[in-house]
């Protein structure tokens, strides 16, 4: 009897564990939404922040996190599609083959405020680029890469080796066959990685307090030509994205409604993020549906 | 001489027209193109190589990535020892951190232990706190709940592990800190509110890290063990959790390595102050928070700024270091 009454116990302190940690995700959730929801609106969406008056925006945050995060993504997918491909089907067994793997892991465990310290060092100061939109993509690229390396590996890798086969028997060279076997098989988990990733990305802010800087400068919405300083388009303006928005009003902040700014900014942050995940999901089913037999 | 070549030309046979072949003292020397087609490289053999080259140069490039950090980070953090002459065990052991000062004998004040025991401080509350909560979810989700259950504790990690940190700071801010200041006492702000941050941030690291190593148990263990008659519970404590024991160490590693190098959420939360902390409820500083806050208030090449850099190669090197056990223990579970 004293075993199954210490199952019991056991069992039931498993339950009331995984019930407390989907407390705490439904608590910070709906603490943030409650709080942060009433704030937005289309000022709050589109004005301008405020530094020492209340009734600031995030007009020109928003527009600079989606700009940086498409500017990774852009750098970020080939290199990564390279690696992957790379290791998923070219890597020999041998010593580089170790290194490398051994190379993307310590990236990915880096700390990212040292990533942005990096790129502060080398962009910001030795290239003479000051704070920057390109900075900070690269940063967050050096940020990115390793994850999304590793899903493009095994993604390719989960591609059955049948088609490889396939390919080379009808004589495509290994290169053709990954490009247009392989790759297109494996399309659905990358593409969720990918949307996985942005989402990471989007919300990463210590890597950019010292590449991309934490000063939003006013921009011209109606001038798009990429080399004019003002235009919002310009890759060598500083730009405070949303994420640091947050960690700079709470850590240095004198507005007066910085509480309600910054719940508001993760409100927007956390739906971002819900839709990166929900999106990633379905783009994936999707794809997979699209590019197989599967109903 | 009359040589009669016949080469294959889409399917048929035809006869070859030597119009264009080299001709040396009026005698035709005749290339045979099929040996030509054979011995030049042909088109997917080219398709190959770019391909080849491609992913090589992607690949060098993080490796080059990868080592120009550990350069350039190491080579400004010796220049404390270098060029400013400061001695590594003041740096490793002295409780006195203002780099603006000097002492005595002209040394700069550059003792890094407050940040050293804050990093360390909230690291190790934050995973003993997180490591029973990570086991048991990750043993509800393999062992007890229902498919449905699964899936939502599932979504739930994915979504902790999605939100950006400087939400959880924001949430440290608004609802840690007040909470810490009102039952245990302080300002609310230290290393306990900084561990409690961290605390939500590493659980779903280690949780599906977790599920990871149980699910990698074999089944017949589990099998052989209910047969004889043990309860689940005891299954899971004797067979499943002891076979996965270098997976869940490996998991709380990796939380110990996120939660190390955790910069704004914890900076937000712990006080940043550079001094000794006297207990969990004073202000505190890691050598995350001390880095994010200065590195912008000091001027490139300074000793203060020299000395920044230092703690950043510590973090390097304890990152390192968290991937070295890991890779340790992956040795010693697979033996």
């Amino acid at each position: 009897m004293k075993t199954k009454l210490q199952n019991n116990v056991a069992i039931t302190v498993i339950r009331v564990i995984a019930a407390l940690v989907v407390l705490i995700l439904a608590f910070l959730l709906g603490d943030i939404l409650i709080s942060g929801i009433p704030h937005i609106s289309w000022h709050f969406l589109t004005a301008a922040s405020q530094s020492f008056t209340s009734g600031g925006g995030i007009g020109v945050q928003l527009f600079n996190s989606i700009y940086l995060l498409i500017l990774t993504l852009i750098i970020s997918f080939p290199i990564s599609l390279g690696a992957g491909i790379f290791l998923s089907e070219y890597a020999p067994k041998n010593i580089f083959t170790a290194t490398v793997r051994m190379a993307i892991e310590v990236l990915s465990s880096l700390p990212s405020v040292v990533v942005g310290l990096f790129g502060f060092l080398l962009f910001v100061v030795q290239m003479d680029m000051g704070f920057s939109i390109l900075s900070g993509a690269i940063a967050l690229t050096f940020f990115n890469l390793p994850l999304l390396t590793r899903n493009i590996e095994e993604s390719l890798r989960a591609v059955p080796d049948l088609q490889r086969e396939a390919g080379l028997s009808l004589g495509l060279s290994k290169w053709k066959t990954v490009t247009k076997i392989i790759l297109p098989e494996a399309l659905p988990g990358i593409v969720t990685g990918v949307v996985l990733g942005a989402g990471r990305v989007f919300g990463e802010a210590a890597a950019l307090i010292y590449t991309a800087g934490q000063s939003a400068t006013n921009i011209n919405f109606g001038n798009w030509n990429p080399f004019n300083s003002t235009s919002p388009l310009n890759l060598m303006r500083p730009a405070e994205t949303l994420a640091v928005h947050i960690w700079k009003i709470n850590s240095e902040g004198v507005m007066p409604d910085a509480a309600a700014v910054s719940a508001g900014s993760s409100a927007v942050l956390i739906i971002a993020v819900l839709i990166f995940n929900f999106s990633a999901r379905v783009i994936g089913n999707q794809l997979y549906r699209k590019l197989t037999a599967t109903k | 001489m009359i040589v009669k070549q016949w080469v294959i030309n889409g399917g048929e046979l035809s006869e070859n027209s030597f119009g264009s072949l080299p001709s040396f003292g009026g005698e035709v020397i005749l290339m045979d193109p099929i040996k030509d087609k054979i011995q030049s490289t042909s088109r997917e053999t080219r398709q190959d190589i770019i391909g080849k080259v491609l992913s090589y140069s992607c690949i060098s490039l993080i490796v080059i990535v990868v080592l120009s950090i550990f350069a350039f980070v190491a080579t400004k953090g010796l220049a404390t020892f270098v060029v400013n002459k400061a001695s590594l065990g003041d740096f490793l052991f002295g409780t006195n951190w203002n780099p603006s000062a000097t002492d005595k004998a002209g040394n700069p004040l550059l003792g890094a232990l407050p940040m050293i025991t804050g990093s360390f401080g909230v690291t190790i509350i934050a995973v003993i706190f997180a490591a029973p909560f990570a086991i048991g979810t990750a043993l509800y989700m393999t062992e007890v709940a229902s498919k449905r259950g699964e899936k939502l504790l599932q979504s739930v990690i994915e979504l902790l592990v999605g939100i950006p940190s400087v939400v959880y700071g924001f949430i440290g801010l608004s609802v840690v800190v007040p909470f810490v200041r009102t039952h245990f006492g302080g300002s609310g702000y230290g290393i306990l509110s900084g561990a409690f941050v961290l605390f939500v941030m590493v659980l779903p690291t280690v949780t599906s890290m977790t599920v990871d190593s149980l699910r990698a148990v074999p089944r017949y263990y589990k099998e052989a063990s209910l047969a004889l008659g043990a309860t689940k519970w005891q299954t899971i404590y004797k067979v499943l959790l002891r076979s996965a024991t270098s997976g869940i160490l490996t998991a709380i590693i990796f939380g110990m390595a996120r939660a190390f190098g955790e910069a704004l959420a914890v900076q937000m939360v712990i006080g940043n102050a550079s001094i000794m902390p006297k207990s969990l409820l004073a202000p505190a500083s890691t050598l995350t928070s001390v880095l994010t806050m200065g590195i912008g208030n000091t001027v490139m090449g300074t000793v203060g700024n020299n000395a920044l850099w230092s703690l950043a190669l510590m973090l390097l090197l304890m990152s390192l270091v968290f991937n070295i056990i890991v890779r340790f223990i992956g040795r010693k579970g697979r033996m």
